[in-house]
């Protein structure tokens, strides 16, 4: 594999080898999980059928489409510094952020009126699993936040630019598995009867 | 050596390798009593053995962490470290109050040790691994906080690196939760709870962070990749450290009365803390194989190349052999969990302090960077020599452990424990005989320190241009 000098854009996988990896780990751990959740509900299907209409789906609806939506901003974001405009780069990853900020803000509410009416993990196995796996996702949302933003800055400042910009595809590919991994949870754990 | 001041982990390590023997000597002890019962009694009992076997382990392994962190913060913060001489008096408080403890667990009865360091005015003793007076826990606390401060200066007001930042992260986090040691609440389970937060999130959590911080830094030095390369290895490697090894304590949780959804967690979480040891693997062979020059300490790089295979095979593959609920349910504290804990601590801890002292104890003992050709082949059969009779009493004690859940926990006739340990007898003698080839690689080991000396280091050289592609 060629090292340093500037990375056309076109190589594969987009972004550092190093995100890739930790990606790759990442959808294991969620694998795992969502299948620990498919196999368990096979015992208990009327349980799960049962508290997952207590679930507010219009909410997590929402929250689907704000994250369709950061992804798309993101993929504008690297599409401008492809171009060489990285103010533009940065605008793109900040309104992505703000679209992670609203998934944040919805779920919290849901949180909110699950532990208002006295839901734990120790409920049932149905909300032990619905609160670990979207909590899980949410601390990601959270990770992937932190990552938007630091690309946000950088490009900003001009840290990036139409021959270099590993980086901004670095982050975006991290953002896209979290996208990618509500699109799972989402009809997992809420649509899904 | 780059920095004066990084002379102080001499100390450190020499003090270190003196505890191990120590502590491979009580193994030898232990590993006797399992099939000679009355071995050394009434002198030296089991409990007392055990005991002393672990916290020597314990304390000589932070030994070798605050002497690497001497060594590598210097060079890594280019500058003096912020005050030698508290580090060398830390030493002496550490060693002294040390060997003052495991007097105390030889020569007096335990029960009177607590009465005598006034443990009723704290009470924090009795519980494995965590056996130390009181007050000599204070003392950790005194000498962690010191050597905190005098790390962290040098950092502070140095250059900040990926590596030194990792590091004192990973110490930072060993001092904060070796203060759950005095949380000793009246309820059990509660007590194994926060128990656990000092065990298994030193050696499944924070340790993980000082391992590949030392293996990162000696990496960086023996091939002459590109730091930024290897940076980006360890963040990677320590995120996937801290993700599955936090949850993961959970595998300690399932059977101590704390919530079921403890079993999900564990069994999920942990059954995926081999991904970050894994990438360790990886990395350290990869880095290796884009080595830019071939570094005259064959020895250290040897060190290195196995500590990643090792910690792999003893932390990742032993522990997720019983870490999944339904298994652990049959496994638990059975000689499936000692062939786990052996081989891990070996292969992730004593191998990366052994791969720091290979480094830079050559360097602290005035030469360029290596010591003689004569000096490392002994030091490379004390490393296979070790290695390969710790894969026996590994694999001798999983053949234990598996015929022991087996008749005295799984068939449909299970036996009593001790009609158990009487069968399994020949399996302890195979370890036992092991242990003693262990400790032939230790004597192997010590003297690696003392031939060669006069004769001179092999060169370095530079590698051949890598071929495209």
């Amino acid at each position: 594999m060629p090292e340093g000098g500037p990375v056309p854009s076109a190589t594969y996988p987009p972004g550092d080898l190093a995100i890739w990896i930790f990606i790759l780990a990442e959808l294991l751990v969620f694998a795992v999980f969502f299948a620990a959740y498919a196999f368990t509900r096979l015992d208990h299907v009327e349980l799960f059928n049962h508290y997952q209409t207590t679930l507010d789906s219009d909410a997590a609806l929402v929250n689907t489409l704000a994250l369709i939506t950061s992804s798309w901003l993101v993929v504008r974001g690297v599409a401008a510094v492809r171009e060489g405009d990285h103010r533009a780069c940065a605008r793109w990853f900040w309104g992505a952020f703000g679209m992670g900020a609203l998934f944040l803000f919805v779920k919290s509410l849901e949180y909110a009126h699950h532990l208002s009416a006295g839901i734990s993990l120790s409920t049932n196995t149905f909300y032990m699993f619905y609160l670990s796996l979207t909590f899980f996702h949410f601390m990601h949302v959270m990770l992937g936040m932190v990552i938007l933003a630091a690309v946000a800055i950088k490009a900003a400042g001009g840290g990036y630019s139409r021959e270099d910009h590993v980086g901004v595809e670095t982050g975006a590919s991290y953002w896209h598995m979290v996208d990618l991994v509500w699109l799972v949870l989402f009809p997992l754990v809420y649509v899904m009867r | 050596m780059q920095y004066k001041s990084q002379a102080v982990a001499k100390p450190y390590f020499i003090a270190a390798i003196g505890l191990f023997i120590g502590q491979i000597l009580f193994g030898l002890i232990l590993g006797l009593q399992y099939v000679v019962g009355d071995f050394m009694f009434p002198e030296i009992p089991f409990n007392v053995a055990r005991m002393v076997h672990t916290n020597l382990l314990i304390v000589w392994l932070l030994f070798g962490f605050m002497g690497s962190a001497y060594y590598l913060v210097p060079e890594e913060a280019e500058r003096e470290l912020h005050s030698p001489g508290l580090a060398i008096l830390m030493f002496w408080i550490f060693l002294v109050a040390g060997a003052l403890t495991v007097l105390g667990y030889l020569l007096v009865p335990y029960s009177g040790l607590a009465q005598m360091t006034g443990n009723h005015l704290l009470p924090t003793m009795g519980r494995e691994f965590l056996e130390q007076p009181t007050i000599t826990k204070v003392g950790i606390v005194i000498v962690a906080l010191a050597f905190l401060y005098n790390v962290g200066m040098t950092v502070l007001k140095g250059r900040k690196t990926v590596v030194s930042l990792v590091l004192l992260i990973g110490l930072l986090g060993l001092a904060l939760l070796f203060l759950f040691a005095f949380y000793n609440p009246d309820n059990l389970a509660k007590d194994k709870y926060y128990w656990w937060w000092v065990v298994h999130l030193w050696v499944e959590g924070v340790w993980e962070l000082i391992l590949g911080a030392i293996l990162a830094f000696v990496l960086i030095k023996t091939t002459g990749v590109d730091r930024e390369v290897i940076e980006k290895w360890l963040y990677v490697i320590i995120a996937m450290a801290l993700i599955t090894g936090i949850v993961g304590t959970g595998h300690h949780f399932y059977w101590i009365g704390a919530p079921e959804y403890w079993q999900w967690w564990g069994s999920i979480f942990s059954a995926l803390e081999p991904l970050p040891f894994f990438m360790m693997t990886v990395f350290a062979f990869n880095m290796v194989n884009r080595r830019r020059r071939n570094h005259p300490n064959k020895a250290a790089v040897l060190w290195a190349l196995g500590t990643a295979v090792m910690a792999f095979l003893g932390a990742g593959v032993w522990g997720f052999m019983h870490t999944l609920s339904p298994v652990n349910y049959y496994t638990h504290g059975s000689q499936i969990t000692a062939a786990h804990g052996h081989m891990a601590f070996y292969g992730a801890y004593v191998m990366i302090v052994l791969t720091m002292i290979s480094y830079a104890m050559p360097i602290l003992r005035g030469r360029q960077a290596a010591n003689s050709n004569l000096s490392q082949v002994v030091e490379m059969w004390s490393f296979w020599l070790m290695t390969v009779s710790m894969v026996f009493i590994t694999l001798f004690l999983t053949g234990a452990g598996i015929l022991q859940v087996y008749m005295q926990r799984y068939s449909t006739d299970p036996l009593p424990f001790m009609v158990v340990q009487e069968k399994i007898a020949l399996f302890y003698w195979m370890r036992e005989v092991a242990g003693l080839v262990f400790l032939i690689g230790l004597i192997t080991y010590v003297a690696s320190f003392f031939v060669g000396g006069r004769q001179p280091e092999p060169k370095a050289t530079a590698m051949p241009e890598p071929a495209a592609g």
